[in-house]
């Protein structure tokens, strides 16, 4: 794998503890494509899905810091002019252009805001699962893209008007007669696993059904 | 204040921790051989040790064996063990004695992240990683250790995800003053991310072992997530590159599902793209999990694919199965456990 050395541009705390990490863009990728980031060589990379459109000339990440994680508590204090090494851009998570839904969790979001900014066909619907609406990112472009109603907002944590109460699981459960389309899953794999477990069990095929898993 | 494990550390680790406590050095050689070679279970046991290093090594520290909570026997003579984790999970070891030949299945994690279609750890989630020592446990609180021949890493969890703790366990496994085996005797399966295989390709003897399950990009995307970042094309290049020499060995996991991967044309595709690797081919009958809309491929069929892939050089047998009747595939006997509560 190939890290270049790249220059950090801004490293902005969007919500508590999640930030959007920007470098100018130096390799052309699809949505839905990771990449590697470390601090140094001497470290392992973490990988990470673009979240900006790949027409942008700015690279942007998106990333939860985790406590007990070895990048993010070090990528958090990054600043304008850092340097950081980032991969070439890889990973097969792409969007066919088909008919499809969209299904996250938290930074799960990510690719998908790349398929959507980058001109791809839009997904029939969004299903977006956080844990408190602070952590909903991106509403205004999803809701400006695909429309209000089909941006499902599933917040477990607390009520909030407009939005669905409870799991990203509950929501599809409530769903009566699902479409044998494409979903694309991605967050953590609790909810992957058992969104595609109930996908399938709603007559969903599971060659339908593709998934990134955060690791 | 709770103690911290002995079980686990390495000879290094040892010989630090008796030179803080102002101890000779050789005093961690002596305790490593309690630890891994000997069958007590208490510092106050380790004999050779004074009465006031023992007495300096419990202000801190604790054995750190836990026996099984649980033993499930198969009418086959497989065994699986289940050890309760601290935060009301489970983690599995299976024993499976075959003639002269006993080999554990150890777990590497509690649960799993990698979330594959047919895997049922994937449906507990991921809950942690294990330490060293909680790996070592497996093997140290076997009651049939005495038999134990081989050490397989195919129990729960992705054993890469988990690289450091299972290289250090490696380390424990094979090191004169720890259990003494033989890396040819321990096989790590995995599903192969890529940059910790390269690690344990180069830090470790012990045999590698790749769960293909399709020689398909799409439809092993559909059946194992991992297949999206780390492709299984990529996967095979690095191994084509690696000098395996001639005792090493890298196998291949097939579990065979009827209608999905069981084709003549998977086959010959296996063969086209393992072109070039030397390398054994297991296909495993899939043990069936509730609600899957996967199922196994009926024996005969089974046997065909093998004849194909025979006919073709690749070494291929078809993996006996064992302990059905305890669920012994992985994660089904936990999940069981944990659904009574």
């Amino acid at each position: 794998m190939k890290f270049r050395k790249t220059t950090i541009i801004n490293n902005q705390l969007i919500a508590p503890g999640v930030y959007l990490l920007y470098f100018n863009r130096w390799f052309d990728f699809i949505p839905g494509q990771v990449v590697s980031i470390r601090i140094n060589s001497e470290m392992a990379g973490r990988l990470y899905s673009i979240c900006s459109s790949n027409k942008s000339k700015v690279v942007q990440i998106l990333y939860k810091v985790r406590e007990e994680g070895l990048l993010t508590p070090l990528l958090s204090n990054l600043k304008k002019g850092d340097v950081v090494e980032v991969s070439e851009p890889f990973g097969d998570f792409i969007h066919q252009n088909n008919q499809s839904v969209f299904i996250a969790t938290g930074t799960g979001i990510a690719p998908f805001m790349s398929m959507i900014l980058s001109g791809q066909k839009l997904p029939e619907m969004v299903i977006y699962g956080i844990s408190y609406n602070k952590y909903l990112h991106f509403n205004k472009t999803i809701v400006d893209v695909i429309g209000s109603s089909n941006f499902i907002k599933c917040v477990t944590k607390e009520l909030v008007n407009g939005t669905f109460n409870g799991r990203v699981t509950d929501y599809i459960n409530s769903i009566n007669n699902l479409k044998n389309i494409k979903y694309y899953l991605c967050g953590n794999p609790n909810m992957v696993v058992d969104t595609r477990d109930l996908l399938i069990k709603k007559g969903v095929s599971f060659n339908n059904i593709m998934s990134e898993i955060y690791f | 204040m709770s103690l911290e494990p002995l079980l686990g550390k390495t000879l290094t680790e040892l010989q630090q921790i008796v030179t803080n406590l102002g101890l000779p050095k050789f005093a961690g050689k002596q305790i490593a051989q309690w630890l891994y070679q000997k069958d007590i279970t208490e510092i106050e046991q380790m004999t050779n040790l004074s009465k006031v290093a023992r007495e300096k090594l419990s202000q801190n520290y604790c054995f750190g064996t836990s026996a099984h909570s649980k033993v499930d026997t198969s009418v086959d003579g497989t065994k699986k063990y289940l050890y309760p984790t601290s935060n009301d999970n489970f983690i599995e070891s299976a024993y499976i004695p075959d003639k002269e030949r006993a080999t554990l299945c150890v777990s590497s994690q509690v649960g799993c992240k990698m979330g594959c279609l047919f895997c049922m750890t994937a449906r507990m989630g991921f809950n942690g990683h294990l330490s060293a020592g909680d790996i070592i446990n497996q093997v140290r609180s076997l009651p049939e250790r005495q038999n134990l021949t081989n050490i397989v890493y195919m129990g729960m969890g992705e054993p890469l995800d988990n690289l450091e703790q299972v290289l250090k366990s490696i380390e424990i496994f094979t090191a004169d003053w720890g259990f003494a085996m033989s890396p040819r005797r321990i096989t790590l399966s995995t599903i192969g991310i890529i940059p910790a295989m390269k690690e344990f390709l180069e830090r470790s003897q012990a045999h590698l072992a790749v769960s293909l399950h399709s020689p398909f990009e799409q439809e092993r995307k559909q059946m194992m997530p991992i297949e999206s970042v780390y492709s299984f094309k990529q996967v095979l290049e690095v191994i084509r590159d690696f000098d395996f020499g001639l005792q090493r060995r890298v196998s291949f996991e097939y579990i065979m599902f009827d209608g999905v991967n069981d084709s003549s044309k998977h086959a010959m595709e296996l063969v086209k793209v393992l072109k070039g690797i030397k390398c054994r081919m297991n296909l495993i009958k899939f043990h069936p999990i509730p609600d899957s809309p996967l199922k196994g491929t009926p024996f005969n069929k089974m046997v065909e694919f093998e004849q194909i892939l025979k006919k073709n050089g690749i070494m291929t047998t078809i993996r006996s199965s064992r302990g059905e009747d305890i669920f012994a595939a992985c994660g089904l006997l936990s999940t069981k456990e944990k659904s009574k509560k």
